[in-house]
């Protein structure tokens, strides 16, 4: 390449990048580049652990070692997959009239409230069957949930006040309202928990099972799994092949259009959240009635943030939020053993980078060129 | 509850806010969100301490933090203003890197030691003042008065300068920017920058000065996010946003000071009997966020204030903005 030293003033890089935009792209490419940019960001995860003095490739086969290293991990990455299902669920509908809830958290906490002041403050009786145990707790997480979603809507349709913000406080609000709670009122002998809830409002799990089929011993997974799959695939129905959908969507892609096609933009926007809050308030119900059994302040390691990540991975679809949510719900189980603890939410970081920079290249065409003249 | 001492306190946490805050507000001029303060904030102050702890200087310190604040504000320029990516999700995604990154490398940073902190002055003379002198003059750390200057700095930068008027052109109308000869990417880079290195700035406050130490995720606590919302009620300005950081760093102080008197206001103080009522004190500087953002938004319609017109757009040459 050098080969003459009076060649060197004027040296040219052979090889140029060229930028055009893409009129269309082809349907192979946008899953390629998600997984793509999803490795990458796997490869940047390991650098960093090993610049921090970690071990890497123990870390990753520990990840997947633990999570889905046999029936039983699995069983329990399946566990952490279904509040995951739920938030990412709840993220994607609202992400898709491009309403950023960042209060799945709040919500969720919301939702287990709800769904505990249905058993600890006796609105069913002790002796109430199963089913309308359950059926009441999850009508009360869905309403608390929705009403955590109703106030940033409202605030957004009517007074035009920021819902990223009011996401966010609300979440803050929901903390301490939960910690009051298990601090003051429900606190058992001094522990800042309730007491454990009465076998009717605990979720079946596989392990119920175990008289009949011997294998699901020891299984953890719970119903609400099976719940938070169709929930999932009820907001895809709404979203996809409803009319609701079709208004939701347009008001996302290009709200004026939406307006002067008659569509009610504000009557969407509280509505949407509500939905939104009512799906991670579900979540809540979840995993209190189907996990925990009891509302404690430790009822989430940050499911709905996690939420805004998988909902993004998932392109929004509610479909997809379901494989990615199982994913990631092996991510958190065995994060919980990787020290130090910020790993797992740095890695989570990358990922949503990657994801979001990589996006150029299905609107942009990235060419590498020889040079001409 | 002597509200000199609230509101001498309050102007310290105050200047958390404010630096944050100021910083955003170039940003947001400029036609950039940038969502990941909480983040930024966190990676400067674990830089600040650990530096200071390291070389026992806390000016070093401090230059570490802005550092550290710039560099990750830098992803989030290559990200959104290059690659167009949509500023919000940018924004979040900077916030779990900023946490998940200080989180692994401020481990076991809080067993660290402790630091000499950065020196507080007196103002002589002018802190004889009565009321105006002990609160604002009197045994301030040296940082609350950089943020006295900062204020009217920034204001007049961006409303009465020649590159405060090009920022505020490329964050209404790129478009027309360019067309002027302003390069809009250089702009956009450099005041993302100076939003990030005041957000590092605004973390190393906290570390060095206000609540001196580093205790993880608590360091920062949720203030990052406060700081963004701030933004909205100073209506891109600063002196409103220094009036807004400062009210909130004094309701943070109260609400620590009203559980300890028996008597408040002549009545049962039920915060001393109930202590367990400190939960909703905890809710009030979140509930008053949105009060405040309300109130704000009410204004702006009838003042007919926005936010920058292209804040939250990427510019593309040669496309139609807008």
């Amino acid at each position: 390449m050098s080969n003459t030293t009076t060649e060197r003033r004027s040296f040219r890089w052979p090889l140029e990048l060229q930028i055009e935009p893409r009129m269309d792209s082809p349907r192979w490419l946008a899953p390629l580049v998600s997984l793509v940019a999803v490795l990458l960001a796997l490869v940047m995860g390991a650098v960093v652990l090993a610049l921090v003095g970690g071990n890497p490739f123990r870390a990753y086969a520990h990840i997947a070692g633990a999570a889905f290293g046999g029936l039983g991990v699995f069983s329990d990455t399946l566990v952490k997959a279904t509040p995951l299902i739920f938030t990412g669920t709840a993220c994607a509908v609202a992400f898709k009239m491009k309403l950023w809830n960042i209060g799945a958290e709040g919500q969720f906490f919301m939702g287990a409230l709800g769904a505990s002041v249905v058993i600890l403050a006796g609105v069913v009786s002790e002796d109430a069957s199963r089913v309308v145990t359950l059926a009441v707790m999850a009508v009360a997480g869905a309403l608390f949930g929705a009403a955590w979603g109703f106030i940033p809507g409202i605030l957004k349709a009517r007074l035009g006040v920021n819902e990223i913000i009011t996401t966010l406080m609300l979440n803050y609000i929901a903390f301490a309202l939960v910690n009051y709670f298990i601090f003051g009122v429900w606190s058992e002998s001094g522990f800042q928990m309730s007491r454990v809830f009465q076998r009717a409002a605990w979720l079946p799990r596989l392990s119920d099972l175990a008289e009949q089929f011997p294998i699901m011993r020891g299984l953890t997974t719970h119903a609400g799994f099976i719940f938070a799959v169709v929930v999932a695939i009820i907001a895809w129905y709404i979203l996809f092949r409803s009319l609701w959908g079709y208004e939701i969507r347009l008001i996302g892609d290009n709200p004026r259009a939406a307006k002067y096609a008659g569509i009610k933009i504000t009557r969407n926007t509280v509505l949407v959240l509500m939905l939104s809050g009512a799906i991670a308030g579900l979540g809540g119900m979840s995993e209190i009635s189907g996990v925990i059994h009891r509302l404690q302040g430790s009822i989430s390691p940050g499911y709905g943030f996690t939420g805004i990540i998988i909902a993004w991975l998932a392109k929004l679809n509610p479909l997809l939020v379901i494989p990615v949510s199982i994913l990631f719900g092996g991510l958190i189980l065995a994060g919980r053993e990787i020290q130090p603890s910020g790993v797992p939410r740095l890695i989570q970081g990358i990922i949503l980078f990657m994801l979001i920079a990589s996006e150029v290249f299905l609107r942009y065409r990235v060419r590498l060129v020889r040079r001409t003249a | 509850m002597d509200p000199i001492i609230i509101l001498h306190a309050g102007l310290a946490t105050g200047t958390v806010l404010l630096f944050a805050t100021i910083g955003e507000i170039f940003a947001e001029r400029s036609g950039v969100m940038n969502l990941g303060l909480e983040g930024m904030m966190l990676i400067g102050a674990m830089a600040a301490f650990s530096v200071t702890v390291a070389t026992g200087n806390g000016w070093l310190g401090i230059a570490a933090a802005m550092l550290a604040g710039g560099a990750l504000s830098m992803l989030h320029g290559v990200v959104t203003i290059h690659f167009q990516a949509d500023q919000v999700v940018s924004g979040l995604a900077l916030t779990f890197l900023g946490v998940g990154l200080a989180l692994v490398l401020g481990e076991g940073l809080s067993k660290a030691g402790t630091i000499s902190l950065l020196p507080k002055l007196t103002i002589p003379v002018l802190s004889q003042i009565p009321v105006i002198g002990p609160i604002f003059l009197t045994d301030q750390s040296v940082l609350v008065y950089v943020g006295y200057v900062l204020v009217p700095f920034s204001w007049f930068f961006i409303t009465r300068t020649r590159p405060g008027m090009h920022l505020r052109a490329v964050g209404e109308n790129p478009t027309a920017a360019d067309a002027m000869g302003v390069n809009v990417y250089r702009q956009r880079y450099a005041y993302v920058l100076v939003g990030g290195l005041l957000a590092g700035l605004s973390g190393a406050t906290i570390s060095l000065a206000v609540s001196p130490g580093w205790f993880s995720e608590l360091t920062t606590g949720g203030l990052g996010w406060i700081a963004v919302g701030l933004v909205i009620f100073s209506a891109w300005n600063p002196w409103r946003a220094a009036f807004g950081a400062y009210a909130f760093g004094a309701l943070r102080r109260t609400i620590l000071d009203i559980q300890g008197p028996r008597l408040l206001l002549g009545l049962r103080n039920p915060f001393f009997f109930n202590p367990y009522y400190g939960f909703f004190l905890q809710m009030l500087p979140f509930v008053f966020v949105i009060v405040v953002l309300i109130i704000g938004s009410r204004e702006a319609v009838r003042k007919r204030m926005g936010a920058p017109a292209a804040l939250g757009l990427p510019y593309v040459r040669g496309e139609r903005g807008l």
